[in-house]
């Protein structure tokens, strides 16, 4: 190969030797600065090499004498936001939450905080867009249980539903008319026909007659006359479209038989009094929350009783 | 210089040390035209984010400015959005296309004149030989040794080199804040990192790249030469030699002695001594050769002086170069510049800029672009209807804050409220107060009969209260579950 070396005419400059079809190669020097280039990289390199993690070890890497690690990096992104939010949680602790909805910024930050503390904490059961599912509350419409105020909203995140070692959490048991012996199966088919005629999925026909009856006797006393529901035991509305265990006949044979007591966990002691509020903030912005009632009575009390909601204990470290 | 029967060098080295170049003073046509391209394009540098520009108490005063924190770019009367990007893509396209049509008409002509490269070299140069003295006195210099004198005019030069790369450095910045505020804040201490990152990478670069590498960032770092070469064709002007009129090379004694036998060049390498690249340009066209014409400027005052014809070194296209060998005339200079290839590139230069010039002046200020809530698709209402949620962003891209007002239309019995009414208060129409040159963000409920198709389309619109031929529309589709129970 060496030997095909020579010296091009056009330019002067000695050839590399190989010939492809003709077509040869100028062996012309590299610019030293380039190689200086290379020596500079190389220098870097072992600069890198002492400074940040390097090596791969058997368990880690070299840490390097500068201490970085992205994950350090991580954490201390993390302090830094959650230095910046710290005052928007004092901010919300503080503010009395009927004054809320008249502070939009405050209150827009509640709900972007309630949006990602719902995704840690409330997923579980009322899924990622908080439709729920049969027997897990939709906290997109308008149709409470327990209140769909800012107000009952928080109560019910502090103290739960049905929590058993808890005083103050929201509690009420429907009798299991079937399984308790208190119906017959039929005046349960009765009382399923009346339900369905209340909300219109069924004409009105002699079983519902029946069933009316019974409701006057055995349901309106939570339900209450008209079957509106009473929202201080929890009793749903039955007159409306909605319901939470399903309103076809199977469901609410179901219902009436077995009952139903369906129980949500109180956060009040494991999430801290800002991030409640914020969750609170976050559901009642989903479409469904209500306006604060007129009566002063029963939302004082209940605001004083959520705000002496227990310290948390695992939000600490 | 070739020479076949050479012998072969069997230590050929790998590196090879940058000759250096220590180009002459000349004056002449193209010289003076340098001269002037210099100083149009550095006053267009340094002076443009000087240039105030009144938009109202909403927007930045100044003319030319990238704001990247707010993700503006102003440029005079027009302002650009994140979302019309494709106007920055437009100009660079245009930029590509008009480095095409440059190209095949007059070769290398941004290397020559433009290039930030070549015009921050030529400055270099020009305060080298302010300090150090001409070609020849910078020879001397070189190779004398280091003493008190040398060490001054060095220690000068690269001080005065390194203001210049200050400035250079320092206008960049310019352009991507408030340049009265910047300046104060730069020179006091209080600007941020990136703005002292910036400048300081800048000035390294200007001063490595304008006092050291020079020709080197041409020949070995930068894609553009060869690229250019490729678009060069036998109708495009670059700096010839002309080899036929000018061989063999002969003193002007010499050619007295013996008439007849010599060319009109006479030997005297006053192109090479002005090539600020230190190439030859006698060996032909090459890499190295940026056509800045300073060798046309040298040898035309030589002719000149030996009484012999002008334009021995000259522009001429491959093929006026061939018709002159053979003794016939030139192209006319209009057919060799308007040619299909040339008429093409210009037409579609022209033909993107004509589109975005109509674009820019009919574009709308006002914009709404509206999600639909995925999840969930609906929510079934206590008295049976149905209610869908929407993200909407509403763009006020004028520089007033302006009251919108979005408007639903093409849904029958349905009715439309956000987040800050309620369903009680709700109608066709909500409004929104937008700030200037922001966007608005709102959450739109729609309630509608619970019966009704699963899917249906209809349109939201927004228009400014204050300007009601200003409009924006987005279709959206309202989902139902797919049959009452």
């Amino acid at each position: 190969m060496v030997d095909k070396q020579r010296i091009d005419e056009a330019t002067g400059t000695q050839t590399v030797g190989h010939e492809w079809d003709g077509i040869e190669e100028l062996d012309t020097p590299m610019p030293r600065w380039w190689l200086w280039t290379l020596y500079a990289t190389i220098i870097w390199g072992l600069v890198y090499v002492v400074l940040y993690p390097a090596w791969p070890m058997v368990n880690s890497a070299t840490e390097g004498v500068l201490g970085w690690s992205s994950r350090g990096d991580y954490q201390k992104a993390l302090a830094a936001r959650e230095a910046e939010l710290e005052p928007i949680r004092q901010a919300l602790v503080n503010t009395d939450i009927h004054d809320l909805p008249n502070n939009p910024e405050l209150l827009n930050e509640a709900v972007q905080g309630g949006r990602s503390a719902f995704k840690v904490h409330c997923v579980q059961c009322h899924g990622a867009g908080a439709a729920g599912s049969k027997g897990y509350p939709n906290l997109n419409d308008d149709e409470w249980l327990w209140g769909g105020d800012m107000e009952a909203i928080e109560y019910t995140l502090v103290h739960g539903i049905r929590n058993p070692d808890h005083d103050e959490t929201r509690f009420s048991q429907m009798p299991a008319f079937g399984r308790d012996g208190i119906l017959q199966s039929n005046e349960i088919q009765d009382l399923v026909s009346y339900v369905r005629v209340l909300s219109n999925r069924e004409q009105q026909s002699a079983s519902s007659n029946r069933g009316a009856a019974l409701f006057e006797v055995n349901c309106a006393v939570c339900h209450g006359n008209d079957a509106k529901g009473d929202r201080m035991q929890g009793a749903p509305n039955l007159t409306d479209a909605i319901n939470l265990y399903g309103l076809d006949r199977a469901s609410l044979t179901d219902t009436i038989t077995n009952s139903r007591y369906g129980v949500m966990p109180r956060w009040g002691h494991r999430l801290d009094a800002a991030t409640i509020r914020m969750l609170t903030a976050y559901v009642h912005s989903l479409g469904g929350g209500e306006a604060a009632p007129e009566s002063e009575d029963t939302a004082t009390e209940q605001a004083a009783i959520a705000t002496e909601a227990e310290t948390p204990v695992d939000e600490q470290s | 210089m070739s020479n076949p029967d050479e012998i072969l060098d069997p230590q050929l080295q790998l590196y090879e040390k940058r000759k250096g170049v220590y180009p002459k003073a000349v004056d002449g046509t193209f010289r003076r035209l340098k001269w002037a391209i210099m100083a149009v394009t550095l006053a267009i540098y340094y002076i443009t984010p000087w240039i105030r520009w009144d938009r109202g108490p909403y927007a930045p005063d100044q003319a030319v400015l990238v704001d990247l924190a707010n993700r503006r770019f102003f440029m005079f009367g027009i302002e650009i959005w994140p979302h019309e990007f494709y106007y920055v893509a437009g100009m660079l396209v245009m930029a590509g296309i008009g480095l095409f049509l440059v190209t095949s008409a007059v070769g290398r002509a941004w290397c020559g004149y433009s290039c930030p490269q070549t015009v921050w070299t030529d400055l270099f140069q020009h305060i080298e030989r302010a300090i150090d003295g001409d070609r020849n006195a910078q020879f001397r210099l070189q190779d004398a040794p280091w003493g008190p004198k040398k060490i001054f005019k060095r220690l000068s030069k690269w001080t005065i080199w390194l203001l210049v790369a200050l400035a250079t450095g320092g206008a960049w910045i310019f352009y991507f804040a408030d340049a009265p505020t910047l300046a104060r804040d730069f020179f006091s201490g209080e600007a941020a990192f990136v703005a002292y990152a910036t400048v300081g990478v800048l000035t390294a670069t200007t001063f490595i790249f304008g006092g050291f590498m020079r020709e080197q960032v041409c020949i070995y770092m930068c894609p553009w030469p060869r690229i250019q070469a490729a678009m060069m064709d036998e109708k495009s002007l670059t700096v010839t030699y002309k080899d036929w009129r000018g061989e063999p090379r002969g003193s002007v004694k010499k050619a007295e002695a013996q008439p007849g036998s010599f060319g009109d060049c006479i030997d005297c390498n006053q192109c090479v001594a002005v090539c600020p690249t230190g190439i030859d340009i006698r060996d032909g066209p090459q890499i190295g050769c940026i056509t800045c014409a300073l060798c046309i400027d040298a040898c035309d005052k030589v002719m000149d002086q030996v009484g012999r014809p002008r334009g021995l070194i000259d522009y001429v296209t491959e093929e006026d170069a061939e018709l002159e060998k053979a003794g016939q005339s030139h192209t006319p200079v209009l057919k060799t510049l308007f040619r299909p290839r040339t008429i093409l590139y210009f037409s579609a230069w022209g033909a993107i800029g004509l589109a975005m010039l109509f674009a820019v002046g009919n574009r709308t200020r006002i914009d709404i672009s509206a999600n639909h809530d995925r999840n969930p698709l609906y929510v079934q209402l206590a008295d049976g209807a149905v209610r869908n949620a929407y993200t909407a962003n509403l763009r006020n891209m004028e520089n007033r804050p302006r009251t919108m007002e979005v408007s639903m239309s093409g849904l029958g019995q349905a009715v439309l409220w956000s987040s800050e009414g309620s369903r009680e208060t709700a109608g066709q129409t909500v409004t929104i107060d937008v700030p200037a040159d922001s966007v608005g963000r709102m959450r739109l409920f729609v309630a509608a009969p619970g019966v009704g198709a699963s899917r249906e389309e209809f349109v939201l619109t927004v228009r400014a209260v204050d300007d009601r031929t200003a409009q924006d529309s987005h279709n959206v589709f309202f989902e139902r579950p797919e049959s009452a129970e």
